[in-house]
Formats: C-alpha cells, sequence, structure tokens
C-alpha cells in the first residue's frame, strides 16, 4: 500500500514563522542553536529532522516559549500567529501552551504523572484553558478519548499511566495535546519506543486530526521513513543550524547538503539490499564547534573554504529549498547516489560451526517466554531474528549464548550439544559463541580501560604471553577502525559507536565462530548504525563468521543477513531467505509489519504528485 | 588482584595496556580532601584528634590532681576553671579524648568489617543464605543501637571491650543493607554478564569486577560510621556506661558538670564542643568523599539529587 | 507491547485493596516472629547469663540465702524454657512481675512513663515532620540559592551532633548561662500527665526536633526536586497549567512517599533517641526508667521497656511501609 503524501498546501496565513532562533547555555553564552528559520502553514506539517546533539528537542521546546534549565533565549522571534513566543511574560506563555500550542512528549510514560489518574490529566487540561465549545468538561473529554481512538469510559479515565500500554500513554498525551484545539502541535519523537503497528496508528491520528482541525505541525525525529510520510516540508538539523530545508519530496528526492545525503545514504530499506553507508566522526558539541563549516571534519565534498568561514545559505528550486553548503549550486552535486547493492557471497570452503536449535521453549519463571523455536545457522551465515518487543528475540539470544538457562530443548554447535547455563559449558564452547550486548553504555567496565577490557577474555581463554596477548588486542582494535591510542582510554571517554566498536572487538579477540549480536545498533544514532552494521558485514566475511542478529528494525536485516527468523509472542512465525520473506511474505504477522513499517524509498519514488 | 603493575611496551603506542585504576579510591579521597567540605571536615578532624592524641602529654597538672574549688571559675593555673570536684579541666580535657576515639574507631572497624562480609556474602551466595543473613539483620536492627549496647551492659557490666563489640555489632546490619544493594546492583550489570559469559569462576569475577566498584561504597559507609560510634560512645560515656570515675572522659564530663552549669560552664562546654567538632568533621569529610564519588558514577547515571550516601535516619 | 486490558478492566476493582492487605499481613507475621526473636534475645540476655542473675543483682550482697531466696523469687530454679514461658505468658496476660528495685509492679511503674513518652515522641515527630517538609519544600522550590546552601550546610552539620550535645546547648543557651527563660529540667510532679506542664516539654521536645528536622528536610527537598525536574512537571508546565497547580498537584504527590519513610524512620530512632534526652532533663519517661533500671539492675523493667521499644519499632516500621504503599498508586494499584 503505497502512502499517498498530501501536496502541499496553497500558501495561507503562516501559522508559525521561526526567525533566526538562537539558543544559548546560561552564563558561558556558548550557542546551542542558532540561525534557525522556518515557516509552517496551517494544516501543514513540517518534518525536523536531526541526529542526537542536534538540538531539534531544543527547537522543538522554544516552539512553546520553553526552555530547559541551564540555557537561554538568545534571539531571534518565534511567532505563532503573528505574535512572538520570545517576547512574552511567564503568565501570556502559560495561557497560550495547550490551548494555542500544544507539545506530544517523547517519553509518554515518563510525561504522564505516575500519582495521578490519567481522567485528572486529560481534565485539567480542558479546565485550564476555557472551553469555549460551551459543551460541559464531562462530555468533551469522552469526545476527546474517542479522537484519539482511546476507551472513551470512566473507567478508563480512572487508570493510571502504568496501567496502560505504550501506544494508550501515547495516545493519552495525544488526545491533550488536541483537546484544546490548538493552533500548533509540536511532536518531539513520539513513535519511539512504539513497535512499528502501534506507530503506524499513531501516526494516522495525528494525520486525522491535524487535517480535520488545520492544525500545523511540527515532528521532530531522527527517523527519516517516518517523516517521509507524515510531512510536507523537512528540515534537516545538523549541529544547531538548520543546513537543508525544503519540499519532502525534494530533499530526500534530490538532497543537496552533504549531510542530508549521507544521512539518506545511512538509512536502511527493507525493500532492497544495499549496502549502508555511515559517517564517521561525530557531531562537534556545543562549545567544540569549528569556525567554518561545522560538518566540514566529516563532509566528502569538503573544500578549503569551508573551514575557514560560515557556508552561505543557498536557495535553489525557486526559492523552495534552502541549503547551508558553498557547493549546493554545484549541479554535480544533486541527486542521492546509488548505493552499491549486496551481492551475494561467493561460496567458500565451510569452515565455522554449526548452530541447530530444536524445539526451544524457555521461560522467566513460571512464565513461558518462547514456544519451540526451530532455527539454523549455518557456517558464515548471519541469520537476523526479527521481532517487536515481548517477541522473545532477546531471551532467545540468551539462550544460545547461555545468560538464561531456564529453557528445554536442544542447542547444538558443531554437533556438540550445550548445557542450559554458561557456568555448565565448556571453556571451547564458551570461547566459540561470543555475545555483544545492547547497550553500550553498560556493558563495559567503566574502571577499566579499554585494552584491559578486550585483553580479559584473551587471558581466560588462552595462555599466549603478555606481548602476543597485546599485538592481538592491537590488531582487533585495529579491525573495528579503533587506533592503538583507544588502549588507554577508559570507556566513558568515548562515544555510543566507539563503545559498541569496544565490545566487538572484546567479542572478536578470542576468534570465536559465532558471533550473537542483540540488538547491538538500536541503542545509536542512523548514521553510527550504518558504520556499525557494514563493520560487521565486513568482519564475517574476512574471519568465516556465523552471525545471528537480532533486532526489531526489519529494514535491517536487508542489510545484513541472508536469513531471517521472524519471531511473534515467542513462536517462529516465518523463516527463510531475506528476499523471500520480505517480498513474499506468507504469515499474516510478517505481512501486517512488512505493511506497517515506514519505507523511505515510496517518498523517493513518489516524488511530486 | 594480580598482574597490576606492570606496564607493558608497545613499539607503536608508546605506552601498553594501561593497568586498572588501582588507586582510584585514593585519588577520590584526596579530590574529596581539596574541596570545600572535605578540607573543613579534614580540619576538624586534624584538630580534635591532634588534641585527643596529643593532650595526655602536655596537660599541665594530672587530670585526678585537685586544684582548686569545685566550679571556679577561669584563673592563671586553670584557664577554663575547675570542674565539680576541683579538678583542672583543660587538663581533663587534653587527657579524657584518646580512649574514646579508640573505642569508636574500634567499634568502626569490628561493624564494618562484620557488615561488609555479610552483606557481601548475602549478595553473593544467594538463596537461602540471603534470606537468613537479611533476617537477622532485620532482627538486630529492631533495636535502636543505644538500647542494644544499654542491654548488654546491664547484664555484664560496663566493659570497655564490651561496648566497642555492642556498639560495633550495632553498625553491622545497616553497613551489610548498604554493601549487599551495592553488590547485587553491581552484579547485575551488564559487563559483569560479560564475564560471566566466559565461564569465569564467580570467585574471580568478585575479585575482579564486583569488589573494586564496591570500595567506594564501603568507603562512605565507613565515614558514616564512624561519626556514629563516636556519637554513641560519647553519648554512653555520658549516661554513666564508660570509663568508670575519675577517669577524664569527655562523655563523663559533661555529665559530671552539668550541675555546676551556671557557676563554670567550660567544664560542658569544652569537651561537649570537641566532641561535637569532632563528629561534624567525620561527617563532613563523608560528606565529600561521597560527592566526589558520585562524580565520578555520574557519568553513565542520570543526576539523583539525593546522594546515595545519606542517612535518612539517625544511627 | 502485548497487553489484556479487557481483563485487567473487569478485575482492576477487586484488585485494588490486596496489596496493602497482602503487605499487612506479611509484615505483620514477620513482625510476630521479630518479637518473638527480640524477647528471646531479651530473656536470654538477662536470665541467662553466665553466672547467675541473682548474683549479678546482689552483687556484693548476696550470702546464700538471699541468694536462694532472690532464685526462687526470679524462678531461677526452672529450666530456660520453663522461665522464658512463665515470663511470656505473664507479659501477655498483663502479669509482669514486680521491680528489683522498689518492688512495685513493673507495669504500673513502665505505664506512666510510657505515656510520657508517648507525648515527646508525638509532639517532637509532628513538629519534626512539619518543619521538615516545610523547609525541604522551600528550599527545593530555591535550590542554589543563599537559603539553600545555607539549610544544607546546616542540615549536615546538626546530624553529625550527638543529642546530648544538642541537649546540652539548649539547656546552656535557655536555661543556665545565656538566658534562663526554660526550666533546665523537666520534672514532672510525680502523678501529672505530661501535657499539663507544657513548658517543661519545651526543651525536650526542641531537642528531639532540632535532631530529626535535618533528615526530614533532607529527603523532601531530594524527593521534591527530583520531582520539579521529572519529565511529568515539565509536561504539566507545557500543558500552560498555572505555577500553583503544577506544584501542588503533580510535584508535590510524587514528594511525599519517600519523605513518609524517612518520618517513619525517625519516629523510629525517637524510640532510641529519647534515652538520652530524657536524662538530660530528668524527664520522666521509658527512656530515663531504662536508664535508672540497667544502673540498678533491675531485670524486669530492663525486659519490659525493651520489648515494648521493639514493639513499637516493628509497629512503626509496618505503619510506615503501609502509608507509603497508600501513597504511591504505581505500587498499590496492580496492572
Amino acid at each position: 500500500m503505497i502512502q499517498v503524501i498530501a501536496p502541499r498546501l496553497t500558501p495561507g496565513t503562516a501559522r508559525l514563522v521561526v526567525e533566526d532562533l538562537r539558543i544559548v547555555v546560561a552564563g558561558t553564552g556558548t550557542d546551542v542553536v542558532d540561525e534557525v528559520s522556518f515557516t509552517v502553514q496551517a494544516g501543514e506539517v513540517l518534518g525536523l529532522v536531526g541526529e542526537s546533539g542536534s538540538g531539534k528537542t531544543t527547537v522543538a521546546l522554544a516552539l512553546l516559549g520553553y526552555r530547559r534549565r541551564g540555557l537561554e533565549m538568545a534571539g531571534g522571534r518565534v511567532m505563532l500567529e503573528g505574535r512572538d513566543l520570545l517576547a512574552m511574560s511567564d503568565a501570556e506563555l502559560q495561557g497560550l501552551r495547550g490551548a494555542r500550542v500544544s507539545y506530544v512528549p517523547q517519553d509518554p510514560g515518563s510525561a504522564l504523572n505516575p500519582a495521578l489518574p490519567v481522567g485528572v490529566q486529560l481534565r485539567e487540561m480542558l479546565g485550564a484553558h476555557r472551553d469555549s465549545g460551551g459543551t460541559r468538561a464531562g462530555d468533551r473529554v469522552m469526545e476527546v478519548l474517542a479522537e484519539a481512538h482511546l476507551d472513551a469510559s470512566p473507567e478508563f479515565l480512572r487508570r493510571y499511566s502504568h496501567q496502560l500500554s505504550g501506544g494508550q500513554q501515547q495516545r493519552v498525551a495525544i488526545a491533550m495535546a488536541f483537546a484544546c484545539r490548538p493552533s500548533l502541535i509540536v511532536l518531539d519523537e513520539p513513535t519511539t519506543g512504539l513497535d512499528v503497528t502501534t506507530q503506524r496508528h499513531v501516526l494516522e491520528t495525528i494525520r486525522t486530526l491535524c487535517r480535520s482541525y488545520g492544525v500545523a505541525a511540527v515532528y521532530v525525529s531522527h527517523d527519516l521513513a517516518v517523516v517521509g510520510q507524515l510531512a510536507q516540508q523537512v528540515a534537516v538539523m545538523y549541529a544547531g543550524r538548520v543546513v537543508e530545508l525544503g519540499p519532502t519530496e525534494t530533499i530526500f528526492g534530490r538532497p543537496v547538503h552533504p549531510y542530508t545525503r549521507a544521512l539518506l545514504r545511512a538509512v536502511p530499506s527493507p525493500e532492497r539490499s544495499e549496502v549502508l553507508e555511515g559517517i564517521e566522526g561525530q557531531a562537534p558539541r556545543p562549545g567544540r564547534r569549528p569556525p567554518g563549516c561545522f560538518f566540514a571534519p566529516r563532509c566528502p565534498d569538503v573544500l578549503p573554504v569551508c573551514r575557514e568561514s560560515a557556508p552561505p545559505i543557498i536557495a535553489l528550486e525557486a526559492g523552495t529549498q534552502l541549503v547551508r553548503c558553498v557547493r549546493a549550486g554545484e549541479p554535480a552535486t544533486r541527486g542521492v547516489g546509488i548505493r552499491t547493492v549486496v551481492a551475494g557471497d561467493p561460496a567458500k570452503a565451510p569452515s565455522g560451526g554449526t548452530l541447530e536449535v530444536r524445539e526451544l521453549c524457555a521461560r522467566y519463571g513460571l512464565q513461558p517466554v518462547l514456544f519451540e523455536v526451530d532455527l539454523r545457522v549455518g557456517p558464515e551465515q548471519c541469520v537476523a531474528i526479527v521481532g517487536e518487543s515481548g517477541s522473545g528475540k532477546t531471551t532467545l539470544a540468551r539462550c544460545v549464548v547461555g545468560l538464561h538457562d531456564n529453557w528445554t530443548g536442544n542447542v547444538d554447535f558443531c554437533g556438540e550439544p550445550l548445557a542450559c547455563g554458561a557456568r555448565r559449558r565448556t571453556k571451547g564452547s564458551l570461547q566459540r559463541i561470543q555475545y555483544v550486548f545492547q547497550n553500550p553504555y553498560t556493558s563495559l567496565n567503566p574502571r577499566k580501560t579499554v585494552g584491559q577490557i578486550v585483553e580479559q577474555p584473551l587471558e581466560h581463554f588462552s595462555h599466549l604471553p603478555a606481548a602476543e596477548r597485546e599485538r592481538r588486542v592491537v590488531a582487533v582494535l585495529d579491525d573495528v577502525s579503533l587506533s592503538p591510542d583507544f588502549l588507554g582510554r577508559y570507556p566513558d571517554q568515548l562515544s555510543g559507536g566507539e563503545r559498541q566498536r569496544v565490545a566487538l572487538a572484546r567479542a572478536l579477540v578470542v576468534e570465536p565462530e559465532l558471533l550473537v549480536c542483540d540488538e547491538v545498533t538500536s541503542a545509536l544514532d542512523v548514521s553510527v548504525q550504518a558504520i556499525i552494521v557494514e563493520l560487521l558485514r565486513r568482519l564475517q566475511r574476512e574471519r568465516n563468521l556465523a552471525m545471528l542478529f537480532i533486532t526489531h528494525n526489519l529494514a535491517l536485516v536487508r542489510s545484513i543477513a541472508q536469513t531471517v527468523v521472524v519471531l511473534s509472542e515467542g513462536k517462529v512465525v516465518e523463516q527463510g531467505p531475506v528476499e523471500e520473506v520480505l517480498e513474499r511474505p506468507h504469515d499474516r504477522y510478517t505481512i501486517r509489519l512488512l505493511e506497517d513499517v515506514p519505507k523511505l524509498a515510496q517518498v523517493r519514488v513518489g516524488g511530486s504528485r | 588482584m594480580a598482574g597490576l603493575g606492570t606496564a607493558i611496551q608497545h613499539p607503536a603506542a608508546g605506552s601498553g595496556i594501561a593497568r586498572l585504576r588501582r588507586r582510584e579510591w585514593l585519588s577520590v579521597l584526596s579530590r574529596a580532601v581539596r574541596t570545600r567540605r572535605g578540607t573543613v571536615g579534614v580540619v576538624l578532624m586534624a584538630f580534635v584528634v591532634a588534641v585527643a592524641v596529643v593532650g595526655p602529654f602536655v596537660a599541665p597538672v594530672s587530670p585526678t590532681d585537685f586544684v582548686t574549688g569545685p566550679f571556679s571559675g577561669p584563673a592563671s593555673g586553670t584557664p577554663f576553671g575547675g570542674d565539680a570536684l576541683g579538678r583542672d579541666v583543660l587538663s581533663r580535657v587534653l587527657a579524657g579524648g584518646w580512649l574514646l576515639l579508640l573505642m569508636a574507631a574500634a567499634a568502626t572497624l569490628f561493624g564494618v568489617v562484620v557488615g561488609a562480609a555479610a552483606g557481601i556474602s548475602a549478595a553473593y551466595l544467594r538463596g537461602w543464605a540471603d534470606a537468613l543473613i537479611m533476617r537477622t539483620v532485620d532482627v538486630v536492627l529492631a533495636f535502636p543501637s543505644l538500647v542494644f549496647a544499654l542491654l548488654l551492659v546491664s547484664i555484664i557490666g560496663p566493659k570497655l571491650w564490651l561496648i566497642v563489640l555492642a556498639v560495633g555489632f550495632s553498625h553491622a546490619p545497616q553497613v551489610a543493607r548498604v554493601l549487599r544493594a551495592s553488590t547485587l546492583d553491581i552484579s547485575e550489570r551488564d559487563f559483569v554478564k560479560a564475564v560471566e559469559l566466559q565461564g569465569v569462576k564467580p570467585r574471580l569475577i568478585m575479585a575482579r569486577e564486583i569488589l573494586p566498584s564496591l570500595i567506594t561504597p564501603l568507603t562512605v559507609e565507613t565515614g558514616l560510621r564512624l561519626t556514629y560510634s563516636i556519637i554513641i560512645v560519647a553519648g554512653l560515656s555520658f549516661l554513666g556506661f564508660g570509663q568508670p570515675p575519675p577517669a577524664p572522659n569527655w562523655g563523663l564530663m559533661i555529665n559530671e558538670n552539668r550541675i555546676g552549669l551556671q557557676l563554670n560552664p567550660w567544664g560542658v562546654v569544652v569537651p561537649a564542643a570537641l566532641i561535637a567538632l569532632l563528629t561534624i568533621g567525620t561527617n563532613t569529610f563523608s560528606d565529600a568523599v561521597a560527592r566526589v564519588a558520585l562524580g565520578v558514577e555520574r557519568r553513565a547515571e542520570k543526576d539523583s539529587p539525593l546522594e546515595d550516601h545519606v542517612l535518612v535516619a539517625p544511627r | 507491547m502485548v497487553l489484556i486490558n479487557v481483563k485487567a478492566t473487569a478485575t482492576a476493582r477487586s484488585r485494588r485493596p490486596h496489596p496493602i492487605r497482602r503487605l499487612v499481613v506479611r509484615r505483620l507475621g514477620a513482625g510476630v516472629i521479630t518479637l518473638a526473636i527480640v524477647s528471646i534475645v531479651v530473656f536470654a540476655a538477662t536470665q541467662i547469663l553466665p553466672g547467675n542473675a541473682a548474683y549479678a543483682v546482689l552483687g556484693h550482697n548476696a550470702t546464700p540465702a538471699r541468694l536462694h531466696a532472690l532464685e526462687l523469687q526470679l524462678g531461677l530454679n526452672r529450666s530456660a524454657v520453663a522461665q522464658y514461658a512463665a515470663w511470656i505468658g505473664g507479659l501477655l496476660t498483663g502479669r509482669m512481675g514486680s521491680s528489683l528495685a522498689n518492688g512495685q509492679p513493673v507495669w504500673t511503674l513502665v505505664a506512666l512513663r510510657l505515656v510520657n513518652s508517648a507525648v515527646l515522641v508525638a509532639l517532637s515527630g509532628l513538629f519534626g515532620a512539619l518543619i521538615g517538609v516545610l523547609l525541604g519544600a522551600i528550599a527545593a522550590l530555591r535550590k542554589d540559592s543563599a537559603f539553600d546552601h545555607a539549610l544544607s550546610v546546616a542540615a549536615l552539620t546538626v546530624t553529625a551532633l550527638p543529642e546530648f550535645v544538642v541537649a546540652i546547648s539548649l539547656v546552656i543557651l535557655f536555661a543556665t548561662v545565656v538566658v534562663q527563660i526554660l526550666p533546665a529540667v523537666s520534672l514532672l510532679p510525680p502523678g501529672t500527665w505530661a501535657w499539663q506542664q507544657p513548658n517543661l516539654l519545651v526543651l525536650p521536645v526542641a531537642t528531639l526536633v532540632i535532631v530529626v528536622v535535618p533528615y526530614i528536610f533532607r529527603m523532601m527537598r531530594a524527593a521534591m526536586i527530583e520531582a520539579l525536574e521529572s519529565d511529568y512537571v515539565e509536561m504539566a508546565r507545557l500543558k500552560g497549567l498555572p505555577v500553583w497547580r503544577v506544584l501542588l498537584v503533580h510535584a508535590l504527590p510524587n514528594a511525599v512517599p519517600p519523605t513518609i519513610q524517612v518520618i517513619g524512620l525517625n519516629l523510629l530512632y525517637l524510640a532510641g533517641g529519647i534515652v538520652v534526652v530524657e536524662y538530660v532533663f530528668d524527664f520522666p519517661g521509658i527512656g530515663q526508667g531504662l536508664v535508672s533500671a540497667v544502673s540498678n539492675r533491675d531485670i524486669p523493667v530492663i525486659q519490659l521497656i525493651v520489648v515494648i521499644l521493639a514493639a513499637f519499632y516493628v509497629f512503626m516500621n509496618i505503619l510506615t511501609d503501609v502509608v507509603a504503599l497508600l501513597a504511591t498508586p504505581r505500587r498499590r494499584i496492580a496492572r
């Protein structure tokens, strides 16, 4: 089902005009965001795209005249229906918030007060801003609930937020945001943490409500595919600046700024098996931004002039597309560029182990979580396990490596059956199967150096002399593209991507035959994710590794795995070669999953309509 | 912890694989001393400890000699006047601190060692051992520590070693609780599981991965316990259950000289002030250490306005 | 996320009171066991000891005849278990024996003192909680101001002081040396209730209040700050709610549960703290009673008072946990 993107409406009165917004760190004056300008019309959605550190949430909050502690508004205007929010008093802002501009938070679980029933939180929204509709508050609340597809009953209103699912919590937040019919809604990554199907429903709700009431919306996200489905305009932010701004079709179809293009090349697609291209390095934090263009250190098209002076803003396509790059005018830089298709690997002499799982049933305490799971990982093969939260995929990975021992069934590696828990397994089998954790911030001992962390398994499994161990540690760090300088650093000095690479190095230093990666990119930005995924692919080929790759991101599967196993509620609903399953799915769950995944390709292909 | 201290020379890197932050807790301590609170705490502690330790040797007269009238005011030979029986307050004060400090330190050491062993074992062994230890902790905690000490004293008599044991024993449950919680918390972290996955023996995991992370909460807790040891031991002496008269014990002095407050307050004020300065010093320094330690660990965690170390009720 | 809401709808109401009931029952059970163990320990400590309880009491005056008479009186010739059973039986039925110091029934001696101490604890707890909560909330609202810093330093200092130092300081300041507006001792004429002489209560209560306020203050401040900096308070502000509503309806209810627990713990502490304070002010409560009983080796009195204190401990623990649970919807209502 191809999504129809609503065409850009004819310019009416601009609901929101942001001019040269500048926000700095209080006290030091270091800029966090600067020169941010965009316009949003009634009924239109602007997608504000950026990775961590881009300042997008800071901008989003500023649209309500709000800033977090430690920040200060230092310049510019935020004009909502002609009135500048930044020039208003607290009392005036309080009157506007909720009534004329409202906010949908990223994490509804923590944005809803755990001590108050949701009904109270909904009603106070209506109570605080006199709704002049004439209907009684009680009826109004029910209306609001129904609009958001929630159970419009008094019983529901009595519930507390911890009694609701993630999707319901977010709908309550959306209901609160639309309750007073504001002119502008700011949504801050509202579907993070929701599973794909719930996400689709939530996006539908937002789209419908916006259209029905002519509400302007700013949708902040790092997920380009989602933005592509919802927004008519896109603003791309990098290191506190808007680097590209324009209609969705243009931005995704003919991006000009090198960062936008690099970002698009990093986004995985469930429709084509392509090599993902990440962006090496990190976005500069406030206070560490270089003179000249902020993206210059990482830019593939950089010129000497980029490092010296700030890039100009160049208008293209009859003024509808704005690009902050000195090379914007050059014809050769237009276009996305084609990504390399992942070729099937030529057959090699099989080495490495095979993993055979048969009738695996696992429980947490008395609660069963996996039911008769069968799967096989052949030598040098990558099998992706895909499922939503609660599907049991992490439990499966943990059973395989021995972190979870409450299971029955057979798990054989190279013909040798494995015991339930790691403590009961042979040293050899432990060495040959290695595991990488999801969260790079907690999987490394903060009191040890990178060198010690990576050396430790080598010390445990082998009896090599210290000099030889060190040599291998340096070699494996090199394999994951970390220089020997990293040996003496501590984890808190590294970025998320670097930490995950250290975790990978630790797993690889003992030369395993099977690598189990448990959602290893979920905590990382898209551009960093692409790097890690490509790294894994390369390492898999070079070291003849078999790999079990756990993820909830269906799109990612195509770029890394040959076989995919789809899990739902602890059962395998479908498995097979990646192309087969993704293009000709049989199971209803898989079909629905594929439909619900927002796809970037449609936007590009759809073009202008 | 084996294998520490030697650096390997790698030609390219020049520094080799560096070793553990072995001295991390020492660096935490030294950083704590340099903060404002830390400096104040250390200075106060040092002052009082100096008075207590050096005092007996510099006292002008013997603490038990009768040199003036009861509760007489400050005079040339007796800068703080006389106490209830006409002894020199200054000399008694100088001589009356060291035993108090010694007992408090011993009680703290005993309590911390027993408590730490209990808490870490409970967390490490899990299962029934854990339950047994923690139930015992609950029972011991059902006594206010002062009452517990009084109870023991009532039976065996005010023996000093008994007081040390009783006070130490009353600290053990709290230490056990804190360390058990810390151990459990650390054991659940991914980096510990990563090592478990290699099949490393639990004993080694405890020694290499968990214990180093425990040194900080242990240090903080020890500081707190020291403060309360001093308070309880001084309190017991005040009540008359410490060194018997005519010993120049600070707590005892306060009690003995209470009646003559209006005649010569110094007999009460000086020892009270010294006790207060000492406990304020230890408490402030513990607080400084805890803040520095929390700062070190805060990098991965979200800020919490209540530091973990803060005790939520006296004793 | 798979959540079965249909079922929850039907059973949510019937499930609501159960977590509390379950907790109370479980805790009461544990509490009874704890008390039993405590009573055994107390009993063992005081009666089954190396040497002989009678000898310990009589000391040098122990002629064989008197020893024997005392042993009979104390029932020391029976087996340990029988003695314990007798004691527990007596405890539970109100026959608690006679004081060894003056021969009066133990319960009569203790009952009046118990009431007086209860008054002291109640007043101190009440004022301490009120002042601590108020100061903590204000400090949180004015975080990092001079006021806040001053209070935090004061709290740090006061928590380090022994209670007798606080007590003596108050005596020096208000009763003897500096000014003399309050009595230095609180000798209640025998037979009067504590509340009939309020000015005798001022200093002891003030001492206890000063000792506990810093702890309550610190927790309230921290809990309030955590609430004020939370996502849900930020959301409340972004909804355009008036400031008073954000503070009172959104922030405060979340700061209350941890503070309740601290208040409870401090009330527990007071059970022990009154010992020293009553001694300083000669206040006729069970704390002072315990001290003199220990000095006199008056075993029946010691046993009773210690058991009373332990029972208070256990009860307060349960009460605190129940109140905190009631105040936290997330814990008292199942998903």
